[in-house]
């Protein structure tokens, strides 16, 4: 049986509106950049207009009533974000991206180190943050960018030494053990990666960063859209996500950390909001999570995301993860019929989340993604920000079609029909 | 569909004057971050005359094929030429399709007319043109008749 009946799936496409334009002179949008970015559900943009129509004030400043509602309004919003993965409210940062997120830990280990970065820190766990020359930040070899540029450079601002697990053949991770070892303080690795769609195994990683003392942080920005996550089962000590990616707005995203670490973390930005005491000679910061949200916060945006998790958790992460299983299964069963097209990434549906990238024989995938751009399909080309692992599979980039809960058989029909007239355009024969 | 005219995909299948040849008075090497499409590109110019243009590309067929036309465009032209044939290029590209090209001044160059509807392809089709003006420049020529910083990057 399938996640959704067909009733119920045409009721969640008509809850995202920009499904229904038209693209390319009245051809109708068939979205499959959902790993890129996903679209809005009503509920969403109307939970921001609702805010902004409303309440609107300024968070966690404020004598007046619509201050007051507007701090509940981010606070509640926190909370809701929490429960989505299984964590407390005070766990829960919020900011910029998942980017940001990353960046946040990884400035936090680097300023760690500096006299006084958190005053009365627990002086074991802030010894656990600070690293120099000698230790090593260990990565995968199937990051985004954005999990491995902040630890390249937090490499090079202390010394220590960058290492990668590899990626096999067939798309998944080599053995970490080979790599995390006595010297390794953190171990980054993402959950779900938006190349290969591969489902990483987290309790091996965790268990191997473990052995050695080491911290582990999970990019969860390609897992928490399509799947049940929870911190605790995990086993990680830092979690990042983005909310554009969950169908929920731009311009927010949610470091989860375990409390005790985020306790003894200097902040990374400064100014307003997450302060205690200042003094013109110096300051005092707050606890967290506002000693990492400096300045006023995107309320709208976090009111936004709690309004896209409620969506996702009445539709059920468990029914959501089958979904985009069985439109992986999909996908991967018409590609395979096209032996012109090589599919990166494991072959079993069920090791897979998300997206399938390709690649199609002597046609550059700018090219396969401006034909099918032609029919009004949408997908991406390039390297997705995975640079490095488009190197390691051997090819300069790749065309990829990634999912969401809104996503149907039709799309995936859609764009198998116009990638069959890919070769023709380029005078190859399918 | 109709970017993909005989002209482009003639020259990104055959492209003209490839590979990397000396002498060369620079060689540069651009990047399209975007999607990772690279071009290595030398120059040679003796006398005012571009003598040779050799290139190592990577990348779709509208960056190749429009590397291919510039070389054939411009090998054997005065340096004065080969940058207004450069700025007549980018001018048909960055039109938003409002202009055809003109043969004369950009031969197969009018085949790319079609890019500039598309925004996105703007920077490939401009990849080699703007790797060559840089090469130009390296190799000690006059280019501040093109000068212009949102285009002489990619």
């Amino acid at each position: 049986m399938s996640a959704f009946t067909e009733d119920e799936l045409a009721r969640i496409r008509a809850d995202f509106p920009v499904l229904s334009r038209t693209v390319r002179d009245g051809r109708p949008l068939v979205y499959l950049d959902s790993g890129a970015t996903a679209q809005k559900p009503w509920c969403v943009l109307d939970a921001e207009r609702e805010y902004y129509s409303t309440h609107n004030a300024a968070v966690h400043r404020g004598a007046h009533q619509l201050a007051e509602e507007a701090t509940e309004a981010f606070e509640g919003a926190r909370a809701t974000v929490a429960r989505f993965i299984g964590a407390r409210p005070d766990e829960v940062v919020f900011t910029k991206n998942g980017t940001e997120a990353i960046n946040l830990v990884a400035y936090a280990m680097s300023n760690a180190g500096a006299p006084g970065a958190v005053e009365g820190a627990d002086p074991e766990v802030a010894a656990r943050l600070r690293l120099g020359p000698g230790d090593e930040i260990v990565v995968t070899e199937m990051e985004h960018h954005a999990n491995l540029v902040p630890w390249q450079e937090l490499a090079r601002r202390t010394g220590a030494t960058l290492r990668w697990i590899g990626v096999t053949d067939d798309g998944h991770l080599q053995d970490p053990t080979t790599v995390v070892g006595e010297r390794t303080r953190i171990l980054a690795f993402t959950q779900v990666s938006n190349v290969l769609g591969t489902l990483n195994d987290v309790a091996p990683l965790v268990a191997a960063a473990r052995a050695v003392g080491a911290l582990t942080l999970v990019d969860a920005c390609q897992s928490v859209p399509h799947l049940p996550v929870d911190v605790t089962a995990l086993g990680v000590d830092f979690l990042a996500f983005t909310g554009h990616k969950v169908i929920g707005p731009s311009g927010i995203g949610v470091l989860w950390g375990r409390p005790e670490l985020l306790a003894a973390m200097p902040p990374f930005i400064t100014g307003g909001s997450m302060i205690e005491l200042v003094h013109m000679e110096s300051s005092t910061y707050a606890p967290p999570p506002q000693r990492f949200e400096a300045g006023v916060p995107m309320a709208a945006q976090a009111v936004g995301l709690a309004s896209a998790v409620d969506y996702l958790t009445e539709l059920g992460m468990d029914r959501v993860h089958q979904h985009d299983t069985e439109l992986t299964a999909y996908c991967l069963e018409q590609l395979a019929g096209r032996p012109w097209v090589r599919v990166v990434g494991p072959a079993a549906p069920a090791d897979r989340v998300g997206a399938v990238a390709f690649t199609v024989e002597g046609i550059h995938p700018h090219d396969v993604g401006q034909v099918l751009d032609d029919r009004g399909i949408a997908v991406r080309t390039g390297h997705h920000c995975a640079w490095p692992l488009h190197r390691r599979l051997g090819i300069p980039a790749s065309t990829r079609a990634s999912f969401s809960v809104y996503t149907d058989r039709a799309d995936i029909d859609a764009f198998v029909e116009a990638l069959d007239t890919v070769p023709g355009v380029f005078g190859m024969t399918a | 569909m109709d970017l993909y005219g005989e002209l482009i995909l003639d020259h990104s299948k055959h492209p003209q004057h490839v590979g990397l040849r000396e002498p060369f008075g620079a060689e540069v090497h651009h990047i399209n971050p975007t999607c990772g499409d690279e071009v290595t590109l030398r120059v040679q110019v003796t006398d005012g005359v571009v003598r040779d243009v050799s290139y190592d590309a990577q990348g779709c067929s509208i960056s190749i094929a429009s590397t291919s036309v510039l070389a054939e465009e411009t090998i054997g032209h005065p340096v004065s030429e080969a940058l207004e044939t450069y700025l007549a290029m980018r001018r048909m590209l960055t039109s938003r399709g409002t202009e055809a090209g003109d043969p004369e001044q950009i031969g197969d160059g009018v085949a790319f007319a079609g890019v500039s509807r598309y925004p996105a392809r703007v920077k490939c089709a401009l990849l080699g043109w703007t790797a060559f003006t840089d090469a130009l420049a390296r190799s000690g020529e006059d280019i501040s008749v093109v000068s212009d910083t949102t285009h002489s990057r990619t």
